[in-house]
């Protein structure tokens, strides 16, 4: 008899008290008037209410308490980005915490002591990875030349407009290595936003040229590659536990529409053409969540191990699909309403396009699951 | 006192031991996959001595009370009893409707004389028990049930005709559903709950050729058959509710089983191992890209179950529509096993197109008996439709 595989879910007691705290948070602060208030902000967010997020510790919540963090590890990041994915809260939550995981996986001792307890302390970071528009790519082209100087410029970088730093992966002399560069270096304009599709969300393309990396800025050595291959596993199932909140908020949009709306002298919830897809809705996000958690258990020591490789594929892969058809769905079945902008719908299909195309989408992770489990 | 992981660390290795010294030979013809496909005398006995042996051993009802034939243990023992049946690939303990279904309803609800009498039969594979829910016009609206019990004297007089009762020729009692009262305001009002013997004049089964060409339900007609009274299970018009707790053991979301394994588990793994030497396009059929994508995808949905099974203990996350995972676990993990079954046919290249009894069938034709089969589970029990119903009425609280 073959083996199903690994399906070790564990659940603590911290991590229950978290998801309460930060449900009940994001539920508070982040009201749909409020998500609404931020879509054409040039930042997307509200700085107070990010403030107060750090003064809950969550902008460090997996950074080494050693670092000014409290050392909890991707396990309990997980039930806050869901949190925040439900309450489609953006900030720059997730990027800070994939440049500090990048940081910490790849730098030395100065540097993390030096760079994370700021990110800790709410000084936002990002990482810029992307050269193409192509996440199954990996070939990194950013030039660090000789003199550590940056030709070129990167992709789809998450809120970097706000970003105090920025770990970008450059090849330095042959070799994929990290480069460390503060706002400050940029030059005017080398931020471009990009006008997204999802507009909770901010990102932009950037110009590193002409930007010097100085020693103790840049990061070489066989841990780099290691570093990157574990930090986009890592974004993907941040990415998966944000899509997984935001399906389930989605869900509760279409039920409560179908609970209420009437025609033919009827509640449309009880039309079964539109009850067994929302049903399909309901189990393919008990499954999102069910991944996003297994995954976290995974990843508990923060070793991206095969199983975790594993088990992050699977969070990405389920969790967006899962998204983009309850945001198709929403839509669909709020009917003329649903074709309008002040129809919550739109906020869930747009953040599914979204979603979908960070750190690879379902089929770029399917397609590695494959060699990882059929092979 | 709960057992020490060391205690259920050693019983595991004895019954893993014990399972690997009697797991029974090929006996030469096709076993069932599941309690729903023993189609002839030969299976059924061959059956009824496995499981017997399995009780004697001690294996099967552990957690029952032992003046009932159990033993009394707690409920862990006998979970991991269940899993060294299934990963040592015994053949199943196929008196699920009693062990799983009317034994544990009998045990939380019956008198002392009905435990008595029923629970040790049930255990010991000497009394194969059959359910009576539904009839040819109502399947799926089994509050609808319009076989007839009339009380006259000390004794019901049943008329009428339940369809697909599995191993209905070979039962000796039925968990049944009957109307004791057409003139209930509700019509669930109107319903009775028996525990009835098969073997009485006016009973008769009529084996039922399944879409397989195989047997394993039959028809089951009532004409003046006369049971005693004390069969009804509590009150008259309490029938509604008893049948409603037999179905959330029918659908695994309550626990009380005596345990033993139901069905053959396969695993997506299977039909991978399986399809390992089929080719399309000239080139293995695992190396085609499109089929890569289905597979990792039956991949994750049978992992995502699984996932599920652990996740709905942990109440701290399933507080968003509470029950969501139990009540929709029949309608996702049948149409979960539909599907697979299916694309294992599909992607046998040409010989997915044979059948049981051709010498070059893959496994002997396996997975299309095997699909054919999985209709039996996504309809019986409350057809898949009615299942999303139920879950969009229950957990999310949609309208009727």
């Amino acid at each position: 008899m073959s083996s199903p595989g690994n399906t070790t879910l564990r659940f603590s007691e911290e991590q229950a008290m978290l998801l309460e705290v930060a449900r009940e948070f994001c539920r508070n602060k982040s009201p749909i008037a409020e998500v609404r208030a931020q879509l054409e902000t040039q930042d997307g967010f509200d700085q107070a209410l990010w403030d107060e997020m750090v003064l809950l510790g969550w902008a460090g919540i997996a950074v080494p308490e050693a670092c000014g963090g409290s050392g909890l590890g991707i396990g309990a990041l997980v039930p806050v980005v869901e949190s925040m994915g439900r309450a489609m809260l953006g900030t720059p939550l997730i990027s800070s915490a994939l440049a500090a995981q990048l940081l910490l996986r790849a730098g030395n001792s100065e540097q993390t002591d030096r760079l994370l307890p700021a990110i800790a302390g709410g000084s936002p970071a990002t990482v810029a990875l992307l050269d193409n528009s192509d996440w199954g790519d990996e070939t990194v082209t950013l030039l660090l030349d000789e003199e550590r100087i940056l030709h070129g410029s990167k992709k789809f970088v998450p809120d970097a407009s706000v970003a105090s730093v920025v770990v970008v992966s450059v090849v330095h002399q042959g070799e994929v290595a990290l480069a460390i560069v503060q706002a400050d270096q940029l030059n005017d304009g080398a931020i471009c936003p990009n006008t997204l599709i999802d507009q909770t969300k901010r990102s932009a393309n950037v110009d590193f040229s002409g930007v010097m990396v100085d020693e103790k800025n840049l990061i070489t050595g066989p841990k780099v590659a290691v570093a990157l291959g574990d930090t986009r596993l890592l974004g993907a199932l941040l990415v998966a536990a944000e899509a997984t909140g935001a399906s389930a908020a989605c869900l509760d949009t279409i039920v409560e529409y179908l609970k209420t709306r009437k025609q033919f002298g009827k509640l449309i919830g009880s039309y079964q053409a539109l009850k067994h897809p929302t049903v399909d809705i309901l189990t393919a996000t008990d499954s999102s969540r069910s991944f996003i958690y297994h995954a976290a258990t995974l990843l508990e020591e923060g070793v991206v191990d095969a199983d975790a490789e594993i088990a992050c594929r699977m969070a990405k892969a389920h969790a967006v699909e899962t998204l983009l058809y309850a945001g198709d769905r929403a839509v669909q079945f709020h009917g003329g309403m649903g074709f309008t902008y002040e129809c919550d719908a739109q906020l869930y299909i747009r953040r599914a396009q979204w979603s979908q195309q960070q750190f690879g989408d379902a089929q770029h992770h399917r397609k590695r699951l494959a060699a990882l489990l059929l092979d | 006192m709960s057992a020490s992981d060391k205690e259920l660390k050693e019983f595991r290795a004895e019954v893993s031991a014990w399972m690997k010294e009697n797991n029974p030979a090929n006996p030469g013809f096709l076993l069932p996959q599941t309690f729903m496909e023993v189609g002839d005398e030969r299976q059924l006995e061959f059956l009824r001595e496995w499981q017997h042996k399995i009780w004697s051993a001690g294996y099967l009802g552990m957690a029952w009370p032992k003046e009932y034939g159990g033993r009394g243990v707690e409920a862990n023992f006998q979970s991991i009893a269940d899993q060294e049946m299934r990963r040592n690939g015994v053949p199943i303990c196929f008196n699920v409707i009693g062990l799983g279904w009317a034994g544990p309803l009998i045990n939380e609800m019956g008198t002392e004389e009905e435990k008595a009498k029923y629970l040790k039969g049930i255990l010991n594979a000497e009394d194969v028990w059959c359910q009576g829910f539904s009839e040819p016009d109502h399947g799926s609206d089994l509050g609808n049930a319009q076989l007839r019990a009339v009380r006259d004297g000390d004794e019901y007089v049943l008329n009428g005709q339940k369809i697909w009762t599995t191993m209905g020729n070979f039962a000796k009692y039925m968990i049944m559903l009957a109307r004791t009262n057409p003139e209930a305001p509700r019509k669930y009002d109107g319903l009775s709950y028996f525990l009835s013997p098969m073997l009485v004049p006016g009973i008769e089964t009529r084996p039922i050729r399944k879409i397989t060409g195989e047997y394993g339900f039959t028809e089951t007609f009532f004409t003046d058959a006369r049971i005693p009274a004390d069969c009804i299970m509590g009150e008259e018009g309490q029938g509604w509710k008893i049948a409603m707790q037999t179905l959330q053991y029918e659908r695994g979301a309550e626990a009380g089983a005596a345990g033993g394994q139901s069905m053959v588990r396969v695993v997506v793994d299977d039909m991978i191992s399986e399809l390992r030497d089929v080719q399309r396009d000239g080139e293995p059929v695992l190396k085609d890209p499109v089929v890569r994508d289905q597979l990792v995808k039956a991949i994750m949905e049978e992992r995502a179950m699984m996932l599920g099974e652990r996740r709905s203990h942990i109440g701290p996350l399933t507080t968003d529509y509470p029950g969501s995972l139990p009540l929709s676990n029949k309608l996702r993990a049948t149409e979960m096993t539909r599907r697979m079954r299916q694309l294992a046919i599909n992607l046998q290249g040409a010989e997915g197109a044979l059948y049981v009894g051709d010498d070059e069938a893959r496994q002997g034709g396996f997975w299309q008996r095997a699909y054919f089969n999985s209709f039996s589970a996504t309809i019986g029990g409350g057809t898949s439709q009615v299942q999303a119903n139920i879950v969009a009425e229950h957990i999310l609280g949609l309208p009727k």
